[in-house]
Order: C-alpha cells, then sequence, then structure tokens
C-alpha cells in the first residue's frame, strides 16, 4: 500500500523527532501530579456521590487534603492510611469527611510499604471490573462479529439522557456504529464532574456515571436487537480528563474523544494541566481497551485545511507518541483528521485525497477517525449533502475506520432525527456502490496527489524539527498549532498542577504500568 | 398514461405578477409551490400518510401531495410533502430595516478612519456564554479572516482583540473598560433553546448597569442572528452568515462617525 510513493526514511526520521519531543515533555509529566488525577484515584478507590451541596465526594476529599496543603504527597498515602486507622472503606472515609467528622491528614503516618498493602486489594478488585468490561467488550463483538467497514459514527446531543437515548436507539437501528453524547457546553471547563442522571445541557447533556451507565444499557439492547455490536463514545477532555476516563472504564465506554493538545488550544486550559492530566487519563483508556480519537480536526476549523495540513500530520506524529507513552497499542490510536477544503478550491477533493491516503499509509495499523465538513457549511442543505457524499468517498476510497457523519443541517441545528437517517442513507448508498473502488485505483506517478503529499510530509518533518529545538511548552507559547498562542502559566487549571513529593504514589499508575509493559519508574 | 408526472390538470388561478398578494414560486407565476419535510411519531402507513396530508393543510397547503415517506424507527415516520400555498403576502406593505450598507474595502475603511476619525479603532470580539464555537468571531477577527477577507486584525487603523470562546459576559465588560473599547462583537453559534437570546440580552443589561452602553457600538452575529433580532434584544446592529470583516466594519466605522457628528 504505497500509491502516494511517499519517502518511507523521512516518515521514520518523523516519528524518532516525535518521540524526542513526547519523552522530552514526559519528564515534566513525571514529577507532577493534579486534582483532577487524585480525584481519579478516590474514583477508582470507589469513592462516588455528592454532599449534601451537590459537590462531588472526591473533590471533597481531595480539596479537604490540598487545604492542609498536603496533596503533594498523594490523596492514597492518606487514604491507605486513614484505612489502616479506622478500617472504613474509602467512601465512609469521605461520607465522614464531607461531614467533618474526619481529619485524614491528622492520623500518625504508618509504615509506607503498609498502607500500600491495604490499598492494594481494593486496587485490583477495582482493575478486575475494568479488566471484566474489556473482556464482555471482546466477547459481544466475537459473539456479534467485526464490522470491517468504515464504523459509522453519529452524535446525539438533545441535553436530556433520556432523549438522547431515544436518538440513539433509532440511530443505531437505522445503521450507526458508533454513537456519541456530545456534552453540554462548558463541561469541559468544570473542574468536577456532575453527578447522576441530567435532563437539562445547552448543545449536549452531561458526561455523568449515571448518564454513561444508562447509555450503555440502552445500546446493548439495541446491539442485541441488531446484532451488532454499537460502540458508546464520551469526551475524555477539559479539566477532569483522567475521572472522565475511569467512569468510561467503569461503565464499558468504547471510545474517548482524548487528545494531548486539544484542551490547550482550543478550551484554553493550563497546557501543564492538560500534558499532565492526559497520560494518565490515557493510560486508563489504554488498560481498559477504549480507542482514543484525538482532535487535530479542530485545527482546520480554525486554520485553512491545506495550508494547516502539515500540521495535522505533525500533531498526529506528537500524540501517537505520548499515546504510546502511556500504553496505548496503535489499534487504539484513533488519530484524527478532516474533510475542510474550502469547495472553491480547484482541485481541492484531489488534495484532500491525497492528504488522507498519506494519514492511511502512515499509520496503517489506526483506525483513524474522520471528520466530516462543518467550516463550509452554510445551511444550504442540498449543496450540504453533495459536501457529505464527497466526503463518504473520501473515506471509502483511502479506508478511514472512524467515521463521522455529516450532517445535511450543519450549520442550522443540532441534528434531527430525519437529518441522520439521510447522512446515513447517502454514507452507506456510496460504501457499498464504491466498496472496492479504492483497491482499482493506482496514483499516477508524480501527479498532483503524489507532489502533495510529499509535500505535506516534508513540511510536518520540518515543522517537528522546530519543536524539538524549541520544545512543545514553547511551540504552543509561540502559536504553531492553529495559530492559538497559550502561555505556560496561562488559562484554566493551573492552581490544580502539583509538584510529586518523595513519598507520593498513585497504586494504579503503578500497577497498570507494569500491565501494560511500559518501561521506567514511575 | 393516466395522471403520471406532467400533469395537464387546468390550473385555475390568477397568473399575473401582483406585489400587494405575492406567493411561493415554483414553475408558473402564482402556483404557490412548497416542499416540506418533517417527520411524525407514529408509525408508517395509509394513516400516517393522511396524517402527513391533513397536516399539510392545516399549514395552507392545497392539494398536497406525500412525495416520499419512509420509516425512521419503530414509530417514527418522514415525509416530503409538496403543494400550493394559499397564503399570500403583501409586499408593499413590509418595512424591515436592514443594514444595506455598501461595503467599503478594507483600504477604504482604514483611510476613511484615518480622514474622518483620526485615531485607531479599539474592538474587542469574542464567543460569549458557554457557546464554544469560535469558527464566527475567528472569520472576522483574525488577520487570516476567511474565504480571502482579512479579518480585523489585519486592518492598520484598528486594535483588534478576539478574547476567543466561551468568555462569560462579566469578563467580556470587564475587558471592554479595561481597553477602552470603542466597539464590542459578539458571536454566538449554538443554538439550543435559545440559550443565545438569554445570554445576549444579559449583556446589554450588564453593559447598562456599568453605564456604558452608549459608549460602545455593540453587534452580534452568528447563524441564526439578524439584524432585527439584534434590535429587539438591545444591540446596534446584527450580522447573519455570509458577512466579512468589511460589512462589519463599514458599519461600525460609519455609525461611530455619525455619533461623533451630532
Amino acid at each position: 500500500m504505497n500509491k502516494l510513493n511517499l519517502d518511507f526514511t523521512l516518515v521514520e526520521n518523523a516519528r524518532k523527532i516525535a518521540r524526542i519531543i513526547a519523552n522530552d515533555t514526559q519528564k515534566f509529566i513525571d514529577k507532577h501530579t493534579t486534582t483532577s488525577i487524585e480525584r481519579t484515584i478516590c474514583r477508582l478507590l470507589g469513592i462516588d456521590g455528592v454532599d449534601e451541596f451537590g459537590v462531588p465526594l472526591p473533590n471533597v476529599v481531595v480539596n479537604h487534603v490540598q487545604k492542609s496543603g498536603l496533596i503533594n504527597n498523594g490523596i492514597a498515602l492518606y487514604l491507605g492510611n486513614t484505612i489502616l486507622h479506622t478500617n472504613l472503606s474509602p467512601q465512609n472515609i469521605a461520607g465522614k469527611v464531607s461531614q467533618e467528622q474526619l481529619i485524614l491528614t491528622e492520623f500518625p503516618l504508618s509504615n509506607i510499604s503498609e498502607i500500600k498493602e491495604v490499598l492494594n486489594s481494593l486496587t485490583q478488585k477495582s482493575l478486575e471490573t475494568i479488566k471484566r468490561n474489556k473482556q464482555d467488550r471482546e466477547e459481544l463483538i466475537n459473539r456479534y462479529g467485526e464490522k470491517t467497514e468504515p464504523l459509522i459514527y453519529l452524535i446525539v446531543a438533545t441535553g436530556n439522557i433520556f432523549e438522547d437515548i431515544v436518538q440513539a436507539q433509532a440511530a443505531a437501528r437505522q445503521g450507526a456504529d458508533v454513537i456519541a453524547v456530545i456534552r453540554s457546553t462548558g463541561q469541559s471547563l468544570l473542574d468536577y464532574v456532575p453527578y447522576g442522571a441530567t435532563t437539562e445541557g445547552f448543545g449536549g447533556t452531561y458526561a455523568t456515571q449515571e448518564n454513561f451507565r444508562l447509555m450503555r444499557s440502552a445500546l446493548d439492547k439495541v446491539s442485541e436487537e441488531e446484532g451488532r455490536y454499537i460502540r458508546l463514545t464520551n469526551y475524555c477532555s477539559g479539566l477532569c480528563m483522567p475521572e472522565i476516563a475511569a467512569m468510561g472504564a467503569f461503565e464499558r465506554l468504547d471510545m474517548m474523544l482524548n487528545d494531548a493538545l486539544y484542551g490547550i488550544l482550543f478550551r484554553d486550559i493550563n497546557m501543564q494541566r492538560t500534558i499532565i492530566d492526559q497520560y494518565f487519563s490515557r493510560m486508563i483508556n489504554a488498560y481498559a481497551g477504549v480507542i482514543i480519537n484525538t482532535g487535530e480536526d479542530n485545527y482546520l476549523t480554525t486554520d485553512d485545511a491545506y495550508d494547516a495540513a502539515h500540521t495535522v500530520l505533525a500533531s498526529q506524529f506528537i500524540n501517537e507518541q505520548f499515546a504510546k507513552l502511556a500504553g496505548l497499542s496503535e489499534e487504539q490510536m484513533g488519530l484524527g483528521h478532516a474533510f475542510e477544503m474550502n469547495p472553491d478550491l480547484e482541485n481541492g477533493f484531489v488534495y484532500e485525497l491525497a492528504q488522507a491516503q498519506m494519514a492511511r499509509e502512515i499509520f496503517p495499523n489506526a483506525p483513524l477517525k474522520y471528520m466530516p465538513p462543518t467550516k463550509y457549511m452554510t445551511g444550504n442543505i442540498f449543496k450540504g449533502q453533495v459536501q457529505d457524499a464527497l466526503f463518504n468517498i473520501i473515506t471509502i476510497l483511502t479506508n478511514q475506520r472512524i467515521h463521522l457523519l455529516g450532517m445535511l443541517t450543519e450549520a442550522i441545528h443540532t441534528p434531527f432525527m430525519s437529518d441522520r437517517a439521510l447522512s446515513i442513507e447517502n454514507a452507506q448508498y456510496i460504501f457499498k456502490n464504491m466498496k472496492d473502488l479504492g483497491d482499482e485505483i493506482i496514483f499516477k506517478e508524480g501527479g498532483i496527489m503524489q507532489r502533495r503529499a510529499n509535500e505535506v510530509l516534508n513540511k510536518a518533518l520540518e515543522l517537528l524539527t522546530n519543536i524539538e529545538k524549541e520544545g512543545l511548552f514553547k511551540t504552543i507559547e509561540k502559536g504553531i498549532f492553529a495559530q492559538i498562542k497559550r502561555p505556560i502559566d496561562g488559562g484554566k487549571g493551573l492552581n490544580g498542577v502539583i509538584l510529586k513529593s518523595k513519598d507520593y504514589f498513585n497504586p494504579f499508575l503503578e500497577f497498570m504500568s507494569k500491565e501494560l509493559h511500559l518501561g521506567g519508574q514511575k | 398514461m393516466g395522471g403520471g408526472l406532467y400533469s395537464t390538470e387546468k390550473k385555475e388561478f390568477d397568473k399575473n405578477f401582483d406585489l400587494t398578494k405575492i406567493k411561493p414560486y415554483g414553475d408558473t407565476m402564482n402556483d404557490g409551490k412548497v416542499q416540506v419535510s418533517f417527520t411524525l411519531p407514529v408509525d408508517d402507513g395509509e394513516k400516517a400518510i393522511f396524517a402527513a396530508l391533513e397536516l399539510g393543510k392545516k399549514m395552507g397547503i392545497e392539494e398536497p401531495s406525500v412525495a416520499y415517506h419512509v420509516s425512521l424507527d419503530k414509530g417514527y415516520t418522514y415525509f416530503v410533502l409538496y403543494g400550493s400555498l394559499k397564503h399570500s403576502i403583501d409586499y408593499t406593505k413590509i418595512k424591515v430595516e436592514s443594514i444595506e450598507i455598501e461595503a467599503m474595502t478594507m483600504e477604504e475603511i482604514n483611510d476613511f478612519i484615518k480622514t474622518n476619525l483620526k485615531r485607531k479603532l479599539i474592538v474587542i470580539g469574542a464567543t460569549t456564554g458557554t457557546d464554544a464555537h469560535t469558527v464566527g468571531i475567528d472569520a472576522i477577527m483574525n488577520r487570516k479572516g476567511f474565504a480571502g477577507h482579512y479579518g480585523l486584525e489585519g486592518y492598520e487603523m484598528i486594535d483588534a482583540y478576539s478574547l476567543g470562546s466561551q468568555v462569560s459576559n462579566e469578563t467580556f465588560v470587564k475587558k471592554a473598560i479595561e481597553l477602552e473599547a470603542d466597539i464590542l462583537l459578539v458571536s454566538q453559534t449554538v443554538t439550543q433553546k435559545d440559550i443565545h437570546v438569554r445570554n445576549l440580552s444579559n449583556l446589554v443589561d450588564l453593559l447598562e448597569a456599568e453605564e456604558i452602553r452608549d459608549k460602545v457600538v455593540l453587534i452580534c452575529g452568528g447563524p441564526r442572528i439578524s439584524n432585527e433580532l439584534a434590535k429587539e434584544l438591545g444591540f446596534d446592529a446584527g450580522f447573519g452568515p455570509n458577512t466579512f470583516s468589511e460589512n462589519v466594519a463599514t458599519y461600525f466605522v460609519k455609525e461611530i462617525y455619525k455619533r461623533k457628528s451630532k
């Protein structure tokens, strides 16, 4: 599969440089934790629920230790120590903390190996649950059979989880393979995860563990009816990346949007916070067998799809290396890109086809995530249907795996049930009619497409070389990605970044690293 | 071939164009032809089709015909319906205040500011509230602009500050005061349950509370925004889709000049 006559020594070079960039950043990551990582440890140890003011108990417990200025030792140390002294479960401890009946940091510290020992069985129990979910997924996929064609990915976004279920089940019956429940606008900026089933959201539905559970069980029902495994997706991004990953792992979500840089660039979340959070969240996703989706498509809605194509490729290389460091296999890396060429650009389709094929050849094992046109959708639904058709053609010709369906009513409203049906019909028609066309086509030697792909690759390599010189943080400060500049101390969530003390430990990180065969002391 | 595609049925209606009674146009003046599509929450079948036709009649569609119907899911059926609308509109009675000024070019706008205002204008722009979409504000503000039209950051005589998305109205107003902004641009893309309307009117309230509403030109834009809606909400102007930085800038330089000349 080398239609583009790509120079693979350049590809290997690019990978090597991306690895250096990621390793360099990883040194910073390993020295730090965040409040959301500590809250994730609480959740993984079984702490759930909210206090009388609606504050999630993981937040209550972590804030409580943070107030005494000792959170740099890690929440696990104090939870483990309190269990040794009180013989209470983490959930009971959290309840007592919220009622101000317990102060975790006041117990004399026991021997650290004893503390680790007492947490050991709780940690194993929780990891077992996650592993069982992973096995359940594998069994279901085996039972129903895996689809080889592109997975049709559809979004529901009513704000009400019960309405979402109606829409999601309908979409699945019509042919959707993946359902993503869009989050309420603004959730990425909340420094806590809302609790329980929710029926009020704007532009989407809150990601809560109960909402995950409700949707999972609704989709399991349709999967059985249809004899196809319907995957469920949510968003591991924003200020609570690792917490959402843990919740998803508990409720058997199958995919997570989980980009290393997205929150920094597009949600103005502090870069240190996101870089640290992405590591642990991705490790949980790796362990749970979740496919991550990266967000390079967003570069092209802000920047031009032709001019900025190389920033997408460079970011894919970086995302790939960060993903590897967190233990994700290539088969779990849904690297992102998008069909966002200006429709007025002469040969826009030809360039787009070259770029999509390039991604396919450079990341042969990755289930690439391909996003539909949005930027140039106008409200002319009839032209919109044609734009989506062109997008569908590229997917089937270049074997993209995760195909987010375009909607003819993009730029007008969140999709109606009928909009989805029309889009599915469009995609299925094209996927079936053009099924093997890609295998029949070779690209002209030295033609527009070969030249375009090699040009993008060269520019990506050049960009990566510059990033290596400057370091990733400096590059983001300079606004190289999506033309967005973010200062190292700016953005939201910096106050949740914590330098680890020498006593710090995270039992889940230790066990998962070991099982995922990650080298080095973490 | 009876019936079929080409109807020979005599159409009995006045085919003269009359501005006081305009109607949708299919292929003959005053034929009133419209296409409507919708979903009904019932199973597909004869009964559902009948319901769709009746609904068409209630909409004022005469001789409705269901061109296509399909079951979307158990209990949901999609229809495409055609027919002739019986209603008409007196076009001569319509008064709409739209911003139909001819846009100047970037150079002309810079010259206009130099000659008539004699100082740089300060513009701040943001997507406010919980809305995370920057497509609109980027198109107007970013130096790169959109479809070959430079954004306001590229204008020599304009200092443009783009605050990005999910900016609270409070932050936005604070920044406006701090930068002594002349023009405030607000973009709203997400529309669900009319949240953008509440958010926009809340901004006007805040500006009034800070007593700076009259000191600024307040403009909003977005796919669901019209000049009419904007004015109703207390903005100076509103711009819908297909707006470039030149349209917005032409409006506000003239508006500032008008206020100055008073």
